[in-house]
C-alpha cells in the first residue's frame, strides 16, 4: 500500500513538472514589454461537441490575427488563448480559472449553453466582460457583464414560428428535437409555445437523446403518419445529416426547417448535398452570401485552415472578436487596464456600437441581447439561396 | 402495418448492436474481460475504411480487408501491451480500467488524426433494398447484409470454437486457464488469437455500423459499444447466440418503446426492461447458471 | 510524551492506518490554507478545491461497495445525481428564507437521505445479481435517472408546485412563478454554498463513517460475504441485510458528493451524471487500490487534477492523460511491475545498509 502511495506521489510530481515545463513554453511568447489585450476563450474541442468549439477557436483566432496585422485595438495587440471545457460546466469553470491565472482581461465564450451559465456566474463575481458567441440559453447572459452574438433560445423559437406563419409555409407542423440537449429542447419549447398563436398546429413532437441519436426512423415514421407538412428541426447538423438520409429511406419529404445549429450541414465531409435539397433554415450566417465581408471572411478562413467553408459557430466567434474591438475603441480603453475597469468600460460602450459583422448588422440592448436580422435561406442544388 | 415497419426498423438497429456484441462476447468468453475499448476499435476500423476509400480511392472490398488487418494488428498490440501484463493481477477490475484508458486513448488519437467534425461514411453495401406490401414496407440492403453477416459470423464462430483445434484450445482456456496450460495449450497464443478474431470482427462491425448510420466521429464507437455491452449481457455474456439474440431484442425494444410509449423516455424504458429481465433471469437469456461451490 | 508514544505503539494496526488517513487530509487542508492566505494559490487550484472534495467523497463511498462489499457498481453517478437535484431543488425553493449555512446543512441532509432511500429501493431487488450483471443493472439505473431528469419540468408559483413531464411549454405558471427544474437545462442559479472547508469536513465525516463501518462487526460481516458468500451464510450472516447496508450507505455518501457538486456551480445539468462519470469514479477506486481508502483519496486527487495540470499541452492534453492513466494502472497492478518494485526496494534498502555501515 505504501509503495503505491509513493508511486502516486511520483506520478503527481511528474505531472506537475510536465505542466510547469509546458507553462514555461507558453509564457516565453508573451514576455514582450508592451501591454496587450488578453482575450480568453472557452469551448469544447474534445468530446462529442468538439466540432463546434473547434470552429469557434478557429474563427476567433482568425479575427485576432487580422486585427493584430492591422495594428491591434487602440494600438495594442491582442493575445488570444483558448481552453477546452469538454462541454462540461465543471471543466469550463476550471478553464476559466486557468485563463484568469494567465491574466485574461476579457472572455469570449463559452460556446455551449450549460457551461456558459456556470462560467457567467464566476465572471459576474469577478466583473469580467463576457461575450458568448453561441450560448443560446436565456441565463447565459444573466449578469450585467455578459452579452451574446447569437440569438437566444426564445428568439430562435419564436422567430422561426413567426417566419413560417408570415410566409404561409405550413399550418400543420411537427418537431423532432434532442431532449437531452439544452439548446435543442430550449428552442423546441419556445417554438411549441409560439406556434398556436401563429395559427399553426403542432401535430407531433418527437424527441431523441444523446444516447440514441443515430436512429430516427421511428420518429420520422410517426411524424409522417401525423400528416405534418413541415418538420421543425432545432438540432445540430451532425444529427441532421443522418436524419435526412433516413427520411429519404422511408420516402418522407416534407419541408424541413431548422435554426442556426443546422448550418454546417453542407460542409459535413462527404455529405450527399441532394439530401438537403429544399431544407430551409433561419440562420444569421450564410457562407455563400454575396456581400464582400462574408466572402472575404470565407476566403481567409478556407486559406488559413484548409477547409471548405466556415460554419456559423466560426462566424459568430469572428464577429465576437470584432465586437470586442469595436466596443474597446468606442470606450477608448487601454491595454493595461484591469479586467474590472475594462468590463465597466465595455459594458457602457456595448449598447452604443453597431457592428457590421458576417452574421449581420448587430446592435445590442442593455440586457445583452443582440438585435440583428435573421436570414432565411433555402438549400438548392447544394448551395444556400436567400429567401 | 406501421407495427411491422417499426419492427423491421427495430431489427435493423438491433442487427448492428448484435454484430458489435458478438465481438464483445467472444473476447469475454475466452479472456474473461470486458473489453471496453471494443467500440473504439470499431471506430478506428471505420476511419480506415473511410480514409482508404475517399482519400486513397481504394475499392470497398480492399478497404474492408485493409481495415480488418489494421484492426487485427491494433487488437493484438493492445492486448500485448495493456492487457497481458495484468492477466494475473490481484483483481479482474484492473484490466477493465486499463481497457477504459485504452478507450480514451483511441478516441483522442482519432481526434488528433481526423478532427472532431463528422464525416459522412460512404455506404459500401450495394445490396438492393427489398420492398414489401406495395412499397409500404422497405427493408434496406444494409439491414439484410448485417443480419446475414451476423448469422454467418455466429455460425462460423460456433463452429470454430467447437470443431477446430485452436477453437477447442479457446474453450479449454475459458474453462480453466491453469489446467489448459498444464495440458500443453499455449494460453498466451490462444488469448492473442481471440483478440485478433475479435478485432477483425470489430472492423466488419465498423463498416456495417457506419453504412447503416453514416456519420463518423471519434466518438462513433462509444455509445454503440455500451449498447452492445448491454446487449451481450442481456443475451447472457459469453454466449455467442445470446449476443445476437440480445442485440436484436434490444433494438426492437428500443424502437417499439419509441413508437408506442414515448420517444422522450425511450432510453429509460429500454433499461427498465433490461433490469426486469435480469431480475427474472439473473444470468441473461442464454447465460449458463454456474452453481457456486463451497 | 512517553505515555502518548506508548499508546500509539499499542494501537491496533487498523486504527493507526485510519489515523494516518485523517492526518493526511488535515495536513493537506492546512497546507492549502497556508498557501491560500499567503496568496500563493492560483485561481485554477482554488477552483479545483471543491471538485477535489467531491470526487474524493464519491471515490471513498464507492470503495465501500467495490472494495469492501465486492460488488461492481457502474451507477454511482446516478446517486450523485439524485443528491444533487434534490438538494438544489430544495435550496432553490427555500431561497433566502433560511440563512445560508442552515440551508446548506438541510440540503446536505436531504440529499443524503433521498439518495440513501434510493440506494435501499434499488438495492433490494438488484443486489441478488452478481458481477457483470450487477454492473449492467446499476449502469441501467444511472441511465434511467438521467433520461427521466431530462424530461422533468417543475415550476413553482403562488398556488404551489407544478410538475410536468416531457414538455416544459405546458407548464402554466402564475405571474411571478418561476421554473426550477427546466428539463435538459436542469436547475440554474443554485446558491454557491459549497466551500473547501465544508468539503474537507464532509470528507472527514465520510472517512469516519466508512472506516468505522469497515472495522465494526457489520464491516467484518460485509467482508466475510465478499470473501466467501456461502461460508458467511452458513454461519448465520444475513447476506441481504449487510449488502444492503453497504450499498445504501455508499449511496447516501454519493448523494452528499452530489450536494456539494450542485452547490458549487451555477448550473446543474443531468448530462454530467452519465456512465462516464460512474466509470471515472470506479477508475479512482481501482487505481488507488481496491479496498484501500487512502489510495482512493490520492487517486481521486491525482486524476481530477491531472487534466487541468496538463492544459499547457493544449491539443495533446487528453491523449497524454489517457497514456498516463494506462501507465499508472500497469505500474500499480501488473504482477511484473509489483515484483520489480519489490526488487528495487530491497536493493535500495541494501545499499542504505551498506552506506550506514561504511559511515560507521
Amino acid at each position: 500500500m505504501k509503495k503505491s502511495k509513493k508511486l502516486m506521489c511520483l506520478a503527481l510530481s511528474a505531472a506537475f513538472a510536465v505542466s510547469a515545463l509546458a507553462g514555461c513554453g507558453n509564457s516565453g511568447k508573451g514576455s514582450s514589454s508592451e501591454p496587450t489585450y488578453k482575450i480568453g476563450a472557452i469551448g469544447p474541442v474534445t468530446g462529442s461537441a468538439g466540432a463546434y468549439g473547434e470552429a469557434v477557436k478557429k474563427g476567433a483566432q482568425l479575427a485576432a490575427d487580422e486585427i493584430n496585422a492591422n495594428g491591434g485595438i487602440n494600438g495594442a495587440k491582442i493575445e488570444f488563448k483558448f481552453e477546452d471545457d469538454e462541454n462540461d460546466a465543471e471543466k469550463a469553470v476550471n478553464a476559466y480559472n486557468t485563463l484568469k491565472d494567465w491574466g485574461m482581461q476579457m472572455l469570449m465564450g463559452t460556446v455551449t449553453s450549460a457551461p456558459c451559465i456556470a462560467v457567467e456566474s464566476e465572471a459576474a463575481n469577478d466583473n469580467m466582460f463576457l461575450l458568448t458567441p453561441s450560448g443560446t440559453a436565456v441565463d447565459c447572459i444573466s449578469g450585467s457583464n455578459a452579452f451574446r452574438v447569437c440569438f437566444s433560445d426564445p428568439a430562435q423559437g419564436t422567430k422561426s414560428a413567426e417566419y413560417i406563419s408570415e410566409n404561409n409555409i405550413a399550418t400543420k407542423v411537427a418537431c423532432i428535437y434532442d431532449s437531452s440537449d439544452p439548446y435543442s429542447s430550449g428552442i423546441y419549447q419556445n417554438f411549441a409555445a409560439a406556434a398556436p398563436d401563429k395559427g399553426m398546429e403542432v401535430v407531433a413532437a418527437e424527441a431523441f437523446t444523446a444516447d440514441s441519436k443515430t436512429d430516427f426512423k421511428v420518429q420520422l415514421q410517426k411524424v409522417k403518419d401525423s400528416g405534418a407538412e413541415l418538420v421543425f428541426l432545432p438540432i445540430y447538423y451532425t444529427e441532421a445529416a443522418l436524419l435526412l438520409q433516413q427520411a429519404k429511406d422511408i420516402n418522407f419529404s416534407p419541408i424541413f426547417f431548422g435554426c442556426d445549429g443546422l448550418d454546417g450541414l453542407l460542409d459535413v465531409e462527404n455529405f450527399d448535398a441532394s439530401l438537403a435539397e429544399g431544407v430551409m433554415l433561419l440562420t444569421p450566417f450564410a457562407a455563400d452570401a454575396e456581400d464582400e465581408k462574408t466572402q472575404q471572411f470565407v476566403k481567409a478562413y478556407s486559406e488559413k485552415y484548409n477547409e471548405a467553408a466556415p460554419i456559423q459557430f466560426a462566424a459568430d466567434a469572428y464577429d465576437a472578436i470584432y465586437t470586442i474591438k469595436a466596443a474597446a475603441e468606442e470606450a477608448g480603453t487601454k491595454a493595461d487596464m484591469s479586467n474590472s475597469d475594462l468590463c465597466d468600460a465595455l459594458v457602457a460602450a456595448m449598447p452604443k456600437i453597431t457592428v457590421e459583422g458576417v452574421t449581420g448588422t448587430i446592435t445590442w440592448a442593455e440586457d445583452g441581447e443582440p438585435d440583428k436580422e435573421p436570414k432565411a435561406v433555402k438549400i438548392e442544388s447544394g448551395a444556400y439561396v436567400a429567401l | 402495418m406501421s407495427f411491422i415497419s417499426h419492427l423491421i426498423n427495430g431489427i435493423s438497429l438491433g442487427s448492428v448492436y448484435a454484430i458489435i456484441a458478438l465481438g464483445y462476447t467472444m473476447v469475454y468468453g475466452i479472456a474473461k474481460m470486458l473489453n471496453f475499448a471494443h467500440g473504439d476499435v470499431i471506430m478506428i476500423g471505420a476511419y480506415v475504411v473511410f480514409t482508404s476509400m475517399t482519400g486513397m480511392g481504394l475499392n470497398p472490398i480492399l478497404s474492408i480487408l485493409l481495415s480488418m488487418v489494421v484492426c487485427t494488428v491494433l487488437g493484438v498490440v493492445i492486448e500485448r501491451i495493456a492487457y497481458k501484463p495484468l492477466r494475473n493481477a490481484a483483481s479482474p477490475l484492473a484490466v477493465l480500467i486499463t481497457a477504459i484508458g485504452i478507450s480514451y486513448l483511441l478516441q483522442n488519437v482519432a481526434l488528433l488524426l481526423f478532427g472532431a467534425g463528422a464525416k459522412t461514411f460512404t455506404n459500401v453495401v450495394t445490396f438492393p433494398s427489398i420492398s414489401l406490401a406495395g412499397g409500404k414496407l422497405t427493408i434496406t440492403g444494409v439491414t439484410i447484409v448485417t443480419i446475414l453477416a451476423c448469422i454467418v459470423i455466429m455460425v462460423g464462430l460456433s463452429l470454430f470454437v467447437g470443431k477446430t483445434k485452436p477453437g477447442r484450445a479457446m474453450q479449454a482456456v475459458s474453462e480453466d486457464r491453469g489446467a489448459a496450460q498444464l495440458m500443453g495449450v499455449n494460453v498466451n497464443g490462444t488469448i492473442a488469437l481471440t483478440f485478433a478474431i475479435g478485432s477483425a470482427l470489430a472492423a466488419i462491425a465498423g463498416v456495417l455500423l457506419c453504412s447503416a448510420y453514416p456519420s463518423l466521429t471519434p466518438y462513433t464507437g462509444a455509445m454503440p459499444g455500451i449498447k452492445a455491452f448491454v446487449a451481450a449481457v442481456f443475451g447472457g455474456i459469453g454466449s455467442i447466440p445470446g449476443a445476437m439474440i440480445g442485440g436484436i431484442l434490444l433494438g426492437i425494444i428500443e424502437l417499439l418503446s419509441k413508437a408506442y410509449i414515448s420517444s422522450q423516455v425511450a432510453d429509460a424504458i429500454v433499461f427498465a426492461v433490461l433490469i426486469v429481465v435480469l431480475l427474472i433471469k439473473p444470468t441473461g437469456l442464454f447465460g449458463k447458471n454456474i452453481q457456486e461451490k463451497v | 510524551m512517553t505515555v502518548m508514544k506508548n499508546t500509539i505503539k499499542n494501537m491496533k494496526k487498523s486504527t493507526k492506518s485510519n489515523l494516518i488517513t485523517y492526518g493526511m487530509v488535515i495536513v493537506a487542508y492546512i497546507i492549502v490554507q497556508i498557501f491560500s492566505t499567503t496568496g500563493n494559490l492560483s485561481s485554477m487550484m482554488q477552483g479545483l478545491l471543491v471538485p477535489l472534495c467531491i470526487y474524493v467523497i464519491a471515490a471513498v463511498s464507492l470503495n465501500l461497495v467495490v472494495g469492501f462489499s465486492g460488488e461492481l457498481s457502474l451507477g454511482h453517478a446516478g446517486f450523485m445525481c439524485i443528491g444533487a437535484y434534490v438538494s438544489a431543488f430544495f435550496s432553490s425553493c427555500v431561497g433566502d428564507a433560511l440563512p445560508g449555512p442552515l440551508r446548506f446543512l438541510f440540503a446536505i441532509l436531504i440529499g443524503a437521505a433521498v439518495a440513501g432511500i434510493f440506494g435501499i429501493l434499488i438495492g433490494i431487488p438488484v443486489l441478488r445479481l452478481r458481477g457483470d450483471y450487477l454492473a449492467i443493472v446499476t449502469l441501467a439505473f444511472g441511465e434511467i435517472i438521467k433520461n427521466l431528469m431530462n424530461v422533468l419540468y417543475i415550476g413553482i408559483d403562488g398556488s404551489g408546485l407544478h410538475i410536468q413531464a416531457s414538455d416544459g411549454g405546458a407548464l402554466v405558471l402564475d405571474a411571478g412563478g418561476k421554473v426550477i427544474v427546466n428539463g435538459a437545462l436542469g436547475i440554474t442559479g443554485t446558491p454557491k454554498d459549497s466551500t473547501f472547508t465544508i468539503g474537507v469536513i464532509i470528507i472527514l465525516i465520510t472517512l469516519f463513517i466508512v472506516q468505522n463501518l469497515v472495522n465494526s462487526r457489520s464491516g467484518r460481516a460485509i467482508m466475510a460475504i465478499r470473501d466467501n458468500r456461502i461460508a458467511a451464510e452458513s454461519i448465520g450472516i444475513n447476506i441481504t441485510k449487510y449488502k444492503l447496508m453497504a450499498f445504501s450507505i455508499s449511496a447516501a455518501l454519493a448523494g452528499v458528493a452530489g450536494v456539494l457538486y450542485s452547490h458549487n456551480l451555477a448550473t446543474l445539468t443531468v448530462k454530467k451524471f452519465d456512465y462516464n462519470t460512474s466509470i471515472m469514479i470506479l477508475v479512482f477506486v481501482v487505481l488507488g487500490g481496491i479496498g484501500n481508502i487512502r489510495g482512493s483519496i490520492i487517486a481521486a486527487v491525482i486524476l481530477t487534477a491531472l487534466p487541468e495540470l496538463l492544459r499547457g499541452l493544449s491539443d495533446y492534453r487528453m491523449l497524454i492523460y489517457a497514456i498516463v492513466l494506462v501507465a499508472m494502472m500497469l505500474f500499480n497492478w501488473a504482477p511484473a511491475a509489483i515484483s520489480w518494485r519489490e526488487r528495487m526496494k530491497e536493493k535500495i534498502a541494501e545499499r542504505r545498509k551498506h552506506q550506514t555501515k561504511e559511515a560507521a
